[in-house]
């Protein structure tokens, strides 16, 4: 098992007051808080730092945690004295629901964090279970059946908080948006005893797609379009969610436009909007003849592309 | 493979359908109906003008409520707090997404 320097995670020293062990986890759960961080292990930090302040902040774990020093030299297999804990006793404190790590379960026990479970009992319906998952664009598009891998807590027999791997496969309703749930009704905890079981609701996300840009219910395409196709007009093929079409590029088009083609975001309702930005390329002038074409557009026309900056 | 679709669990969107009461909204996130009731005067959540005889939430206040109870526990922060946190939350997520889009 491996030993956790709590203070080390906390970033104080040991013989630091309880006023500077609050300060330090007020700031770092700030900075590791999933709903708030950008970071990209926040979750996993966010534990952590909740871990060692759960029992840095209590007064009875920190003077127990204490006595084992400084932990097993690096590389070496932490274990707990025998007589550990002889003396203390724990009162459960904080609501996390987060599984906490070894070390402190053998410490502490698995119950000792989740002691006060704030809220409302319910007799004869099971709690509901909320999991947050990343799905394919082409899931809500066009809908379709996705396996899902979820991470749900468990009371096991012994009555510890466990944490179990459960698959599932879910038809994901069309249109759905980031941010939505998807509920699906009697997969969640089933009560002590007879009852209902709660529901389950799953929070969905999108990985980036390799052609779309997502803003709620807009998609967004950036399209390569050739300098004459940008000034002349044509028609161009053009990928969109719903196949292939025939995309009128307006005569005079520059940077910066923007087509719209209505209701072919994300089905949703109302159904998004499907933007095509024309993207100007340039074709390499890398022999005469091409060379020779755009010395004869330089010559065609008197255009001064920085006339904007005054020179 | 994809999974076979016969035996797929289906489900609809939460949001699009839900009509969330008071009692619902304390099951949901297991808490006290008081707390439920706390959210509504610190404009946390809002109310959806539909019955005067009782409170209604769109779908949209689950996430909303789950999401200000995390802030409330894990940094202690008091309900005009999180109800400012949460709006600037919001309006950075807008703002991300609509550079993301934009780019």
């Amino acid at each position: 098992m491996e030993f956790k320097d709590y203070y080390k995670v906390m970033g104080v020293a040991r013989d630091a007051t309880e006023a500077q062990i609050k300060q330090a986890y007020r700031k770092l759960a700030r900075k590791y808080h999933p709903d708030v961080s950008k970071e990209k292990d926040a979750e996993a930090r966010f534990k952590e730092v909740g871990e060692a302040y759960e029992v840095l902040k209590s007064p009875e774990k920190r003077a127990a945690y204490d006595q084992l020093g400084q932990g097993p030299r690096p590389g070496e297999d932490f274990r707990p004295p025998p007589d550990w804990g002889a003396g203390f006793e724990f009162s459960g404190a904080g609501a996390r629901e987060s599984d906490y790590s070894d070390f402190f379960e053998t410490l502490f026990g698995a119950r000792a964090g989740t002691g006060n479970r704030r809220g409302a009992f319910h007799p004869g319906r099971g709690e509901d279970h909320h999991a947050k998952v990343l799905l394919d664009l082409d899931a809500t598009l066009h809908g379709g059946t996705r396996q899902l891998t979820l991470r749900v807590p468990e009371i096991d027999t012994e009555g510890r908080l466990v944490s179990k791997e459960r698959v599932l496969n879910v038809q994901v309703p069309k249109g759905i948006l980031a941010g939505q749930h998807i509920r699906l009704a009697g997969q969640g905890a089933r009560p002590p005893g007879e009852g209902t079981p709660g529901d389950l609701f799953i929070e969905v996300e999108f990985q980036p797609h390799p052609l779309y840009r997502i803003d709620a219910r807009d998609l967004y395409l950036d399209l390569p379009v050739a300098p004459w196709e940008a000034a002349l007009g044509a028609t161009v093929k053009t990928p969109t969610p719903t196949g292939t079409v025939d995309l009128k590029i307006p005569p005079g088009s520059h940077a910066g436009t923007k087509l719209r083609l209505k209701g072919r975001g994300i089905p949703a309702s109302p159904p998004g909007d499907f933007y095509v930005v024309p993207q100007i390329t340039l074709p390499a002038a890398n022999d005469d003849k091409a060379k020779a074409a755009y010395a004869a557009m330089a010559a065609a026309m008197p255009f001064n592309p920085r006339a904007s900056l005054g020179v | 493979m994809s999974p076979s679709d016969d035996q797929a669990l289906s489900g609809a969107i939460f949001e699009e359908s839900a009509l969330l009461t008071v009692k619902d909204l304390s099951r949901m996130c297991a808490v006290d109906e008081r707390h439920i009731v706390e959210f509504v005067e610190e404009g946390v959540l809002s109310v959806v003008e539909i019955d005067a005889a009782e409170w209604h939430f769109t779908g949209a206040a689950l996430r909303r409520a789950r999401r200000a109870l995390r802030l409330e526990r894990d940094l202690e922060i008091n309900l005009a707090g999180v109800a400012l946190a949460l709006e600037l939350m919001e309006e950075l997520e807008r703002l991300r997404r609509e550079l993301e889009a934009r780019r």
